[in-house]
Protein backbone atom coordinates (compact mmCIF):
# COMPACT_ATOMS: atom_id res chain seq x y z
CA UNK A 1 0.00 0.00 0.00
CA UNK A 2 2.74 2.30 1.15
CA UNK A 3 4.24 1.56 -2.43
CA UNK A 4 2.45 4.66 -4.18
CA UNK A 5 3.79 7.96 -3.30
CA UNK A 6 0.25 9.50 -3.28
CA UNK A 7 -0.33 7.21 -0.24
CA UNK A 8 2.86 7.60 1.41
CA UNK A 9 2.18 11.32 1.54
CA UNK A 10 -1.33 10.97 2.62
CA UNK A 11 -0.21 8.72 6.07
CA UNK A 12 2.89 11.00 6.17
CA UNK A 13 0.67 14.32 5.87
CA UNK A 14 -2.07 12.79 8.06
CA UNK A 15 0.25 12.31 10.71
CA UNK A 16 1.53 15.27 10.64
CA UNK A 17 -2.01 17.28 11.00
CA UNK A 18 -2.78 14.65 14.30
CA UNK A 19 -0.13 16.12 16.12
CA UNK A 20 -0.01 19.82 14.80
CA UNK A 21 -3.81 20.19 15.70
CA UNK A 22 -3.71 19.91 18.75
CA UNK A 23 0.03 21.88 19.92
CA UNK A 24 -1.45 24.43 16.93
CA UNK A 25 -4.95 24.96 19.75
CA UNK A 26 -1.86 26.18 22.77
CA UNK A 27 -0.39 28.22 20.02
CA UNK A 28 -3.68 30.06 19.58
CA UNK A 29 -4.76 30.24 23.01
CA UNK A 30 -1.23 31.83 24.29
CA UNK A 31 -0.46 34.15 21.09
CA UNK A 32 3.16 31.78 20.52
CA UNK A 33 2.07 32.38 16.21
CA UNK A 34 5.22 34.38 16.00
CA UNK A 35 6.87 31.78 18.00
CA UNK A 36 6.17 28.90 15.67
CA UNK A 37 6.99 30.87 12.89
CA UNK A 38 10.74 31.80 14.73
CA UNK A 39 11.03 27.96 15.53
CA UNK A 40 10.78 27.09 11.55
CA UNK A 41 12.95 29.59 10.56
CA UNK A 42 15.44 28.66 12.54
CA UNK A 43 14.79 24.97 10.90
CA UNK A 44 17.21 26.22 7.86
CA UNK A 45 19.60 26.92 9.87
CA UNK A 46 19.29 23.65 11.35
CA UNK A 47 18.95 22.11 7.92
CA UNK A 48 21.93 23.54 6.88
CA UNK A 49 24.14 22.46 10.25
CA UNK A 50 23.19 18.83 9.63
CA UNK A 51 24.91 19.35 5.47
CA UNK A 52 27.66 20.27 6.90
CA UNK A 53 28.63 18.31 10.29
CA UNK A 54 26.92 14.92 8.22
CA UNK A 55 24.10 14.32 10.79
CA UNK A 56 20.69 13.04 10.00
CA UNK A 57 18.48 16.46 9.76
CA UNK A 58 15.18 15.77 11.32
CA UNK A 59 17.93 15.69 14.41
CA UNK A 60 19.50 18.52 13.91
CA UNK A 61 16.72 20.48 13.13
CA UNK A 62 15.38 19.83 16.34
CA UNK A 63 18.60 20.61 17.89
CA UNK A 64 18.45 24.25 16.32
CA UNK A 65 15.00 24.30 17.62
CA UNK A 66 15.09 23.00 20.70
CA UNK A 67 18.23 25.62 21.42
CA UNK A 68 16.41 29.05 19.71
CA UNK A 69 12.97 28.11 22.01
CA UNK A 70 15.51 27.91 25.08
CA UNK A 71 17.80 30.83 24.18
CA UNK A 72 14.12 32.67 24.17
CA UNK A 73 13.52 31.67 27.23
CA UNK A 74 16.28 32.56 28.68
CA UNK A 75 16.46 36.22 26.59
CA UNK A 76 12.69 36.87 27.67
CA UNK A 77 14.16 36.64 31.51
CA UNK A 78 16.54 39.30 31.34
CA UNK A 79 13.73 41.26 29.53
CA UNK A 80 15.70 44.41 28.04
CA UNK A 81 13.98 43.82 24.50
CA UNK A 82 10.51 43.25 23.60
CA UNK A 83 9.12 39.43 23.44
CA UNK A 84 8.59 40.05 19.34
CA UNK A 85 11.94 41.99 18.98
CA UNK A 86 13.48 39.34 20.26
CA UNK A 87 11.48 36.71 18.15
CA UNK A 88 12.09 38.53 15.12
CA UNK A 89 15.94 38.93 15.81
CA UNK A 90 16.12 34.99 16.52
CA UNK A 91 13.55 34.00 13.54
CA UNK A 92 15.47 35.84 10.91
CA UNK A 93 18.89 35.85 11.82
CA UNK A 94 18.40 31.89 11.90
CA UNK A 95 17.03 31.94 8.71
CA UNK A 96 19.74 34.06 7.34
CA UNK A 97 22.67 32.53 9.15
CA UNK A 98 21.19 29.09 7.58
CA UNK A 99 21.33 30.51 4.13
CA UNK A 100 24.64 31.75 4.66
CA UNK A 101 26.00 28.55 5.56
CA UNK A 102 24.25 26.35 2.47
CA UNK A 103 25.81 29.10 0.89
CA UNK A 104 29.86 28.05 1.71
CA UNK A 105 28.87 24.42 0.93
CA UNK A 106 29.22 24.86 -2.19
CA UNK A 107 30.09 21.15 -2.48
CA UNK A 108 26.37 20.50 -2.01
CA UNK A 109 23.74 21.16 -4.24
CA UNK A 110 20.69 21.06 -2.33
CA UNK A 111 16.84 22.11 -3.31
CA UNK A 112 16.21 25.00 -1.44
CA UNK A 113 12.47 24.80 -2.13
CA UNK A 114 11.95 21.48 -0.99
CA UNK A 115 12.68 22.47 2.35
CA UNK A 116 11.10 26.26 2.41
CA UNK A 117 7.55 24.84 0.76
CA UNK A 118 8.08 20.87 1.41
CA UNK A 119 8.34 17.88 -0.42
CA UNK A 120 5.17 15.54 0.85
CA UNK A 121 5.15 13.68 -2.66
CA UNK A 122 8.91 12.63 -1.78
CA UNK A 123 8.42 11.04 1.35
CA UNK A 124 10.28 7.79 2.23
CA UNK A 125 8.88 4.61 4.47
CA UNK A 126 11.82 6.04 6.85
CA UNK A 127 9.81 9.38 6.62
CA UNK A 128 6.24 8.15 7.27
CA UNK A 129 7.77 6.29 10.56
CA UNK A 130 9.52 9.04 11.75
CA UNK A 131 5.94 10.91 11.44
CA UNK A 132 3.98 8.46 13.40
CA UNK A 133 7.05 7.74 16.12
CA UNK A 134 7.59 10.80 16.84
CA UNK A 135 4.25 11.94 16.68
CA UNK A 136 2.95 9.68 19.09
CA UNK A 137 5.91 10.49 21.36
CA UNK A 138 4.82 13.90 21.37
CA UNK A 139 0.93 13.57 22.01
CA UNK A 140 1.39 11.14 24.58
CA UNK A 141 3.79 13.67 26.61
CA UNK A 142 1.18 16.24 25.48
CA UNK A 143 -1.26 14.46 27.40
CA UNK A 144 0.96 13.79 30.00
CA UNK A 145 1.46 18.04 30.69
CA UNK A 146 -1.74 18.37 29.47
CA UNK A 147 -3.51 20.15 32.44
CA UNK A 148 -0.87 22.11 33.77
CA UNK A 149 -0.09 23.28 30.53
CA UNK A 150 -3.62 24.18 30.20
CA UNK A 151 -3.93 25.73 33.80
CA UNK A 152 -0.82 27.55 33.16
CA UNK A 153 -2.21 28.86 30.00
CA UNK A 154 -5.65 30.11 31.53
CA UNK A 155 -3.33 31.91 34.39
CA UNK A 156 0.02 31.50 35.27
CA UNK A 157 -0.03 32.62 38.42
CA UNK A 158 -2.76 30.59 39.53
CA UNK A 159 -1.34 27.57 37.92
CA UNK A 160 2.02 28.01 40.41
CA UNK A 161 -0.11 28.92 43.34
CA UNK A 162 -1.66 25.76 43.27
CA UNK A 163 1.07 23.55 42.51
CA UNK A 164 1.02 23.19 39.06
CA UNK A 165 4.87 24.08 37.99
CA UNK A 166 3.73 25.65 35.33
CA UNK A 167 7.63 26.83 34.03
CA UNK A 168 8.43 23.04 33.52
CA UNK A 169 5.24 22.32 31.55
CA UNK A 170 6.47 25.32 29.06
CA UNK A 171 9.76 23.72 28.39
CA UNK A 172 8.47 20.63 27.77
CA UNK A 173 6.06 22.37 25.35
CA UNK A 174 8.84 24.33 23.47
CA UNK A 175 10.54 21.20 23.22
CA UNK A 176 7.47 19.45 21.81
CA UNK A 177 6.99 22.49 19.36
CA UNK A 178 10.74 22.04 17.99
CA UNK A 179 9.96 18.18 17.82
CA UNK A 180 7.06 18.94 15.49
CA UNK A 181 8.77 21.21 13.42
CA UNK A 182 11.67 18.76 13.01
CA UNK A 183 9.18 16.20 11.93
CA UNK A 184 6.90 18.52 9.83
CA UNK A 185 9.22 19.67 7.74
CA UNK A 186 10.01 17.94 4.96
CA UNK A 187 6.28 17.92 4.57
CA UNK A 188 5.17 21.61 4.35
CA UNK A 189 8.34 23.06 4.65
CA UNK A 190 9.92 25.48 6.82
CA UNK A 191 7.65 28.33 5.31
CA UNK A 192 4.24 27.03 6.09
CA UNK A 193 4.87 24.93 9.17
CA UNK A 194 3.03 27.65 11.12
CA UNK A 195 -0.11 27.66 9.18
CA UNK A 196 -0.36 24.09 9.94
CA UNK A 197 -0.42 24.71 13.49
CA UNK A 198 -2.32 27.72 13.30
CA UNK A 199 -5.33 27.39 10.60
CA UNK A 200 -6.43 24.35 11.71
CA UNK A 201 -7.53 25.01 15.72
CA UNK A 202 -8.61 28.82 14.58
CA UNK A 203 -10.69 26.70 12.70
CA UNK A 204 -11.81 24.22 15.21
CA UNK A 205 -12.34 26.95 17.42
CA UNK A 206 -16.11 28.38 16.31
CA UNK A 207 -17.32 24.42 17.00
CA UNK A 208 -15.57 23.57 20.04
CA UNK A 209 -17.22 23.91 23.48
CA UNK A 210 -13.67 22.68 25.56
CA UNK A 211 -10.13 22.86 25.37
CA UNK A 212 -10.14 18.76 24.65
CA UNK A 213 -12.46 18.88 22.05
CA UNK A 214 -10.97 21.87 20.37
CA UNK A 215 -7.83 19.67 19.86
CA UNK A 216 -9.49 16.72 18.73
CA UNK A 217 -11.42 18.92 16.12
CA UNK A 218 -8.11 21.09 14.88
CA UNK A 219 -6.52 17.57 14.91
CA UNK A 220 -10.00 16.04 12.33
CA UNK A 221 -9.85 19.99 10.32
CA UNK A 222 -5.82 19.65 9.94
CA UNK A 223 -6.15 15.76 8.30
CA UNK A 224 -9.28 17.04 6.16
CA UNK A 225 -6.96 19.70 4.83
CA UNK A 226 -4.32 17.54 4.19
CA UNK A 227 -6.36 14.58 2.14
CA UNK A 228 -8.36 17.88 0.43
CA UNK A 229 -5.19 19.67 -0.59
CA UNK A 230 -3.25 16.52 -1.78
CA UNK A 231 -5.90 15.93 -4.46
CA UNK A 232 -6.61 19.27 -5.09
CA UNK A 233 -3.04 19.50 -6.14
CA UNK A 234 -3.28 16.07 -7.82
CA UNK A 235 -5.90 17.58 -9.87
CA UNK A 236 -5.14 20.65 -10.25
CA UNK A 237 -0.66 20.31 -11.01
CA UNK A 238 -0.22 22.24 -7.89
CA UNK A 239 1.85 22.49 -5.31
CA UNK A 240 1.31 19.95 -3.11
CA UNK A 241 2.75 21.77 0.58
CA UNK A 242 0.97 25.13 -0.59
CA UNK A 243 -2.05 22.97 -1.12
CA UNK A 244 -2.68 21.64 1.57
CA UNK A 245 -2.58 25.05 3.40
CA UNK A 246 -4.96 26.62 0.82
CA UNK A 247 -7.57 23.81 1.88
CA UNK A 248 -6.75 24.56 5.46
CA UNK A 249 -7.73 27.74 4.91
CA UNK A 250 -10.70 27.16 3.04
CA UNK A 251 -12.08 25.10 5.66
CA UNK A 252 -11.35 27.94 8.16
CA UNK A 253 -12.94 30.17 5.86
CA UNK A 254 -15.85 28.33 6.11
CA UNK A 255 -16.13 28.32 9.77
CA UNK A 256 -16.12 31.59 10.46
CA UNK A 257 -19.01 32.31 7.91
CA UNK A 258 -21.98 33.15 9.99
CA UNK A 259 -24.27 30.52 8.61
CA UNK A 260 -22.41 27.55 9.75
CA UNK A 261 -22.24 28.92 12.95
CA UNK A 262 -23.29 27.00 15.89
CA UNK A 263 -22.92 28.79 19.03
CA UNK A 264 -25.80 30.95 19.85
CA UNK A 265 -24.82 34.55 19.55
CA UNK A 266 -26.05 37.44 18.78
CA UNK A 267 -26.84 38.54 14.71
CA UNK A 268 -23.89 41.08 15.13
CA UNK A 269 -21.89 39.26 16.99
CA UNK A 270 -20.16 36.98 14.83
CA UNK A 271 -19.12 39.64 12.35
CA UNK A 272 -17.27 41.20 15.17
CA UNK A 273 -15.44 38.64 16.91
CA UNK A 274 -14.09 37.01 13.85
CA UNK A 275 -12.15 40.17 13.46
CA UNK A 276 -11.18 40.46 16.62
CA UNK A 277 -9.84 36.70 16.65
CA UNK A 278 -7.98 37.68 13.21
CA UNK A 279 -6.40 40.72 14.85
CA UNK A 280 -5.02 38.27 18.54
CA UNK A 281 -3.85 35.46 15.60
CA UNK A 282 -1.91 38.04 13.59
CA UNK A 283 1.94 37.34 14.20
CA UNK B 1 14.15 31.36 65.28
CA UNK B 2 10.74 30.54 66.68
CA UNK B 3 9.25 27.32 65.59
CA UNK B 4 5.35 27.10 64.92
CA UNK B 5 4.54 23.72 62.93
CA UNK B 6 1.35 24.64 63.38
CA UNK B 7 1.29 27.38 61.18
CA UNK B 8 0.36 27.17 57.19
CA UNK B 9 2.62 30.05 56.38
CA UNK B 10 4.69 32.67 57.82
CA UNK B 11 6.53 34.85 56.44
CA UNK B 12 9.64 36.77 58.59
CA UNK B 13 10.84 40.19 57.72
CA UNK B 14 9.90 39.37 53.64
CA UNK B 15 11.19 41.53 51.11
CA UNK B 16 10.55 41.83 46.81
CA UNK B 17 13.21 43.82 45.53
CA UNK B 18 12.32 44.94 41.82
CA UNK B 19 14.03 47.33 39.17
CA UNK B 20 16.29 49.06 41.91
CA UNK B 21 13.39 49.68 44.61
CA UNK B 22 11.99 47.49 47.20
CA UNK B 23 8.30 46.79 46.59
CA UNK B 24 7.44 45.30 49.53
CA UNK B 25 10.14 45.48 52.72
CA UNK B 26 10.20 43.85 56.00
CA UNK B 27 7.09 41.89 56.06
CA UNK B 28 6.29 39.32 58.86
CA UNK B 29 3.18 37.56 59.83
CA UNK B 30 1.54 33.85 59.61
CA UNK B 31 -1.64 32.40 58.70
CA UNK B 32 -3.08 29.64 61.40
CA UNK B 33 -5.56 26.89 60.32
CA UNK B 34 -9.27 28.73 60.75
CA UNK B 35 -7.80 31.88 60.67
CA UNK B 36 -8.43 35.25 58.42
CA UNK B 37 -6.33 37.36 57.56
CA UNK B 38 -6.37 40.37 56.02
CA UNK B 39 -4.52 42.91 53.84
CA UNK B 40 -5.12 46.41 53.67
CA UNK B 41 -2.97 49.45 52.06
CA UNK B 42 -3.45 51.69 49.23
CA UNK B 43 -2.46 50.80 45.88
CA UNK B 44 0.84 49.62 44.77
CA UNK B 45 1.36 49.19 48.89
CA UNK B 46 2.44 45.44 48.16
CA UNK B 47 -0.52 43.52 48.87
CA UNK B 48 -0.59 41.59 46.40
CA UNK B 49 2.78 41.13 46.12
CA UNK B 50 2.42 40.24 49.25
CA UNK B 51 -0.07 37.41 48.77
CA UNK B 52 2.12 36.42 45.86
CA UNK B 53 4.96 35.70 48.25
CA UNK B 54 2.75 33.77 50.82
CA UNK B 55 1.93 31.83 47.81
CA UNK B 56 5.20 31.12 46.55
CA UNK B 57 4.74 32.91 43.19
CA UNK B 58 7.51 34.71 44.58
CA UNK B 59 10.71 34.26 45.61
CA UNK B 60 11.09 36.70 48.69
CA UNK B 61 14.51 38.84 47.80
CA UNK B 62 15.26 38.80 51.51
CA UNK B 63 14.04 37.26 54.46
CA UNK B 64 11.96 33.67 54.44
CA UNK B 65 8.79 32.35 53.75
CA UNK B 66 7.86 28.93 55.35
CA UNK B 67 4.39 27.01 54.39
CA UNK B 68 3.82 23.84 55.99
CA UNK B 69 4.62 20.91 53.91
CA UNK B 70 2.31 19.79 51.44
CA UNK B 71 0.09 22.39 52.11
CA UNK B 72 -3.12 22.38 49.48
CA UNK B 73 -3.83 26.13 48.14
CA UNK B 74 -6.69 27.73 46.26
CA UNK B 75 -5.77 31.31 44.54
CA UNK B 76 -8.24 33.49 43.42
CA UNK B 77 -6.40 35.78 41.76
CA UNK B 78 -7.29 39.64 41.25
CA UNK B 79 -7.65 39.56 37.72
CA UNK B 80 -8.01 36.41 35.18
CA UNK B 81 -9.26 37.36 31.12
CA UNK B 82 -10.12 34.33 29.31
CA UNK B 83 -10.47 35.10 25.88
CA UNK B 84 -12.15 34.05 22.68
CA UNK B 85 -9.96 31.87 21.69
CA UNK B 86 -10.25 29.56 24.64
CA UNK B 87 -13.31 27.46 25.12
CA UNK B 88 -13.39 27.45 28.39
CA UNK B 89 -16.66 26.66 30.41
CA UNK B 90 -17.58 27.35 33.86
CA UNK B 91 -17.24 22.92 34.72
CA UNK B 92 -14.59 22.57 32.52
CA UNK B 93 -12.63 25.56 34.72
CA UNK B 94 -13.82 24.15 37.91
CA UNK B 95 -11.68 21.38 37.46
CA UNK B 96 -8.63 23.43 35.73
CA UNK B 97 -6.10 22.32 38.21
CA UNK B 98 -6.99 19.28 39.85
CA UNK B 99 -9.44 16.26 39.68
CA UNK B 100 -13.04 17.54 41.12
CA UNK B 101 -15.51 15.29 41.18
CA UNK B 102 -18.51 16.53 39.85
CA UNK B 103 -20.54 16.47 43.22
CA UNK B 104 -17.51 18.54 44.73
CA UNK B 105 -18.03 20.73 41.96
CA UNK B 106 -22.06 21.01 42.10
CA UNK B 107 -21.68 21.84 45.66
CA UNK B 108 -19.36 24.26 45.48
CA UNK B 109 -20.87 26.27 43.21
CA UNK B 110 -24.26 25.91 44.95
CA UNK B 111 -22.31 27.65 47.89
CA UNK B 112 -21.66 30.37 45.64
CA UNK B 113 -25.03 30.33 43.91
CA UNK B 114 -23.43 29.94 40.26
CA UNK B 115 -25.17 26.46 40.00
CA UNK B 116 -27.00 27.81 37.04
CA UNK B 117 -23.84 28.61 34.86
CA UNK B 118 -22.13 25.34 34.72
CA UNK B 119 -22.30 25.14 31.01
CA UNK B 120 -21.94 29.05 30.72
CA UNK B 121 -18.76 29.76 28.52
CA UNK B 122 -16.66 31.93 31.57
CA UNK B 123 -15.80 34.62 29.15
CA UNK B 124 -19.47 35.42 29.03
CA UNK B 125 -20.47 35.88 32.61
CA UNK B 126 -20.35 39.48 34.26
CA UNK B 127 -18.12 40.04 36.96
CA UNK B 128 -19.60 39.95 39.85
CA UNK B 129 -20.59 36.00 38.47
CA UNK B 130 -17.20 35.24 37.71
CA UNK B 131 -15.71 36.08 40.86
CA UNK B 132 -18.44 33.57 42.60
CA UNK B 133 -17.54 30.71 39.85
CA UNK B 134 -13.57 31.79 40.82
CA UNK B 135 -14.77 31.04 44.56
CA UNK B 136 -16.17 28.16 43.67
CA UNK B 137 -13.48 26.65 42.09
CA UNK B 138 -11.35 27.52 45.06
CA UNK B 139 -13.61 25.89 47.47
CA UNK B 140 -14.24 22.62 45.74
CA UNK B 141 -10.58 22.06 45.81
CA UNK B 142 -10.63 22.07 49.58
CA UNK B 143 -7.40 23.84 50.22
CA UNK B 144 -5.93 24.28 53.25
CA UNK B 145 -4.88 27.76 52.54
CA UNK B 146 -7.64 29.95 50.89
CA UNK B 147 -5.78 33.07 49.34
CA UNK B 148 -8.33 35.98 47.89
CA UNK B 149 -7.47 39.14 45.99
CA UNK B 150 -10.02 41.54 45.73
CA UNK B 151 -12.96 39.10 45.96
CA UNK B 152 -15.60 41.64 46.29
CA UNK B 153 -14.38 43.57 42.92
CA UNK B 154 -17.09 44.05 40.82
CA UNK B 155 -19.62 42.78 42.91
CA UNK B 156 -22.15 44.95 44.12
CA UNK B 157 -22.59 45.93 48.16
CA UNK B 158 -25.58 43.54 48.76
CA UNK B 159 -23.34 40.54 47.04
CA UNK B 160 -20.07 41.94 48.96
CA UNK B 161 -22.20 41.24 52.26
CA UNK B 162 -23.02 38.10 50.98
CA UNK B 163 -19.70 37.32 50.20
CA UNK B 164 -18.11 38.07 52.99
CA UNK B 165 -20.93 35.48 55.20
CA UNK B 166 -19.55 32.99 52.13
CA UNK B 167 -16.01 33.49 53.41
CA UNK B 168 -16.56 33.31 56.91
CA UNK B 169 -18.66 30.31 56.39
CA UNK B 170 -16.18 28.74 54.30
CA UNK B 171 -14.11 29.30 57.58
CA UNK B 172 -15.99 27.79 59.83
CA UNK B 173 -16.93 24.87 57.80
CA UNK B 174 -13.65 24.07 56.00
CA UNK B 175 -11.42 25.11 58.84
CA UNK B 176 -8.95 26.27 56.57
CA UNK B 177 -6.77 29.83 56.91
CA UNK B 178 -7.76 32.71 54.54
CA UNK B 179 -5.98 35.09 53.14
CA UNK B 180 -7.76 38.10 52.32
CA UNK B 181 -6.68 41.41 50.77
CA UNK B 182 -9.27 44.43 50.68
CA UNK B 183 -9.20 47.02 48.50
CA UNK B 184 -10.91 49.28 50.97
CA UNK B 185 -8.32 50.34 53.33
CA UNK B 186 -11.38 50.67 55.81
CA UNK B 187 -14.00 48.17 55.71
CA UNK B 188 -12.83 44.89 55.85
CA UNK B 189 -14.33 41.80 57.53
CA UNK B 190 -15.91 40.99 61.16
CA UNK B 191 -15.04 37.98 60.92
CA UNK B 192 -11.56 38.72 60.08
CA UNK B 193 -8.76 37.77 63.54
CA UNK B 194 -6.24 40.22 62.52
CA UNK B 195 -5.73 43.11 59.83
CA UNK B 196 -2.59 43.87 58.70
CA UNK B 197 -2.12 47.34 56.32
CA UNK B 198 0.79 47.52 54.24
CA UNK B 199 2.11 50.83 52.62
CA UNK B 200 5.73 49.20 51.25
CA UNK B 201 6.05 47.29 54.89
CA UNK B 202 3.86 46.73 57.34
CA UNK B 203 2.46 49.98 58.69
CA UNK B 204 0.16 47.87 61.34
CA UNK B 205 -1.53 45.21 62.22
CA UNK B 206 -4.22 44.05 64.80
CA UNK B 207 -8.03 43.00 65.30
CA UNK B 208 -10.85 44.92 63.48
CA UNK B 209 -12.75 46.78 65.84
CA UNK B 210 -16.29 46.81 65.05
CA UNK B 211 -17.86 50.01 64.60
CA UNK B 212 -21.60 49.26 64.48
CA UNK B 213 -22.16 52.47 66.08
CA UNK B 214 -20.04 55.11 63.81
CA UNK B 215 -22.39 57.42 62.42
CA UNK B 216 -20.56 58.01 59.07
CA UNK B 217 -20.30 53.70 58.82
CA UNK B 218 -24.44 53.67 58.74
CA UNK B 219 -24.70 56.62 56.76
CA UNK B 220 -22.39 55.35 54.12
CA UNK B 221 -23.50 51.45 54.18
CA UNK B 222 -26.59 51.61 55.95
CA UNK B 223 -27.47 49.48 59.07
CA UNK B 224 -27.87 46.35 57.69
CA UNK B 225 -24.29 46.01 57.03
CA UNK B 226 -22.90 46.50 60.95
CA UNK B 227 -23.22 43.34 61.97
CA UNK B 228 -21.38 41.78 58.94
CA UNK B 229 -18.79 44.51 58.31
CA UNK B 230 -16.32 46.44 60.44
CA UNK B 231 -14.07 49.31 60.23
CA UNK B 232 -10.70 48.42 61.83
CA UNK B 233 -9.18 52.37 62.20
CA UNK B 234 -6.20 53.68 61.77
CA UNK B 235 -3.96 56.25 61.39
CA UNK B 236 -1.01 56.73 60.04
CA UNK B 237 1.76 57.94 62.26
CA UNK B 238 4.31 58.31 59.55
CA UNK B 239 4.10 58.99 55.50
CA UNK B 240 6.55 58.61 52.72
CA UNK B 241 7.80 61.26 51.30
CA UNK B 242 8.23 60.85 47.45
CA UNK B 243 12.06 60.35 47.50
CA UNK B 244 11.45 57.14 49.44
CA UNK B 245 12.60 59.04 53.32
CA UNK B 246 9.96 59.08 56.02
CA UNK B 247 8.13 62.23 57.54
CA UNK B 248 7.14 61.36 60.97
CA UNK B 249 4.24 62.09 63.06
CA UNK B 250 6.79 64.18 65.39
CA UNK B 251 8.14 66.19 62.46
CA UNK B 252 11.19 64.03 62.40
CA UNK B 253 12.21 62.83 58.85
CA UNK B 254 14.44 59.45 58.57
CA UNK B 255 15.51 56.77 55.63
CA UNK B 256 14.09 54.17 56.97
CA UNK B 257 10.22 53.15 58.72
CA UNK B 258 11.28 51.01 62.33
CA UNK B 259 8.53 50.78 64.61
CA UNK B 260 10.87 50.63 67.70
CA UNK B 261 12.54 53.75 66.61
CA UNK B 262 11.12 56.03 68.56
CA UNK B 263 9.01 58.53 65.64
CA UNK B 264 6.21 56.10 66.17
CA UNK B 265 3.38 55.50 68.37
CA UNK B 266 3.19 51.95 70.31
CA UNK B 267 1.62 49.94 67.44
CA UNK B 268 -2.24 48.70 67.72
CA UNK B 269 -2.40 50.49 71.24
CA UNK B 270 -5.96 51.96 71.63
CA UNK B 271 -4.52 55.74 71.33
CA UNK B 272 -3.88 54.75 67.87
CA UNK B 273 -7.73 54.44 67.41
CA UNK B 274 -8.64 57.74 65.72
CA UNK B 275 -12.55 58.30 64.39
CA UNK B 276 -12.76 56.94 60.90
CA UNK B 277 -13.49 60.62 60.01
CA UNK B 278 -10.07 61.90 60.60
CA UNK B 279 -8.23 58.73 59.15
CA UNK B 280 -9.96 59.25 55.65
CA UNK B 281 -8.98 62.98 55.43
CA UNK B 282 -5.61 61.85 56.87
CA UNK B 283 -5.77 59.53 53.45
CA UNK B 284 -7.60 62.11 50.70
CA UNK B 285 -4.63 64.65 51.42
CA UNK B 286 -1.71 62.03 50.55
Amino acid sequence: MLDDFFTRAIVAGVGVALVAGPLGCFIVWRRLAYFGDTLSHAALLGVALAFLFEVNITLAVFAVSACVSLALLLLQKRATLSADALLGLLSHSALALGLVVLAFMTWIRIDLMGFLFGDILAVSKMDIAIVWLGGTIVLAVLAAIWRPLFAATVNRELAEAEGMNPERANIIFMLLMAAVIAISMKIVGVLLITAMLIIPAAAARRFASGPEQMALLAAGIGAASVVGGLFGSLEWDTPAGPSIVVAALGLFVLSVLPAVSRSPVKADEPEKRTTDFQKETRP
Amino acid sequence: MLKTPESLATLENAGIYRAGRWLVRGVAFSIDAGEIVTLIGPNGSGKSTTAKMALGILKPDEGTIRRRPDLKIAYVPQKLTVDWTLPLTVQRFMRLTGHTSAAEADEAMAATGVSHLATAEVRTLSGGEFQRVMLARAIARKPDLLVLDEPVQGVDFTGEIALYDLIKRIRDEMHCGILLISHDLHVVMAATDRVICLNGHVCCSGTPTVVASSPEYKALFGARAAPTLAVYEHHHDHSHLPDGRVLHGDGSITDHCHPQDGHHHHEDSPDEIHSHHDDKRKHDAR
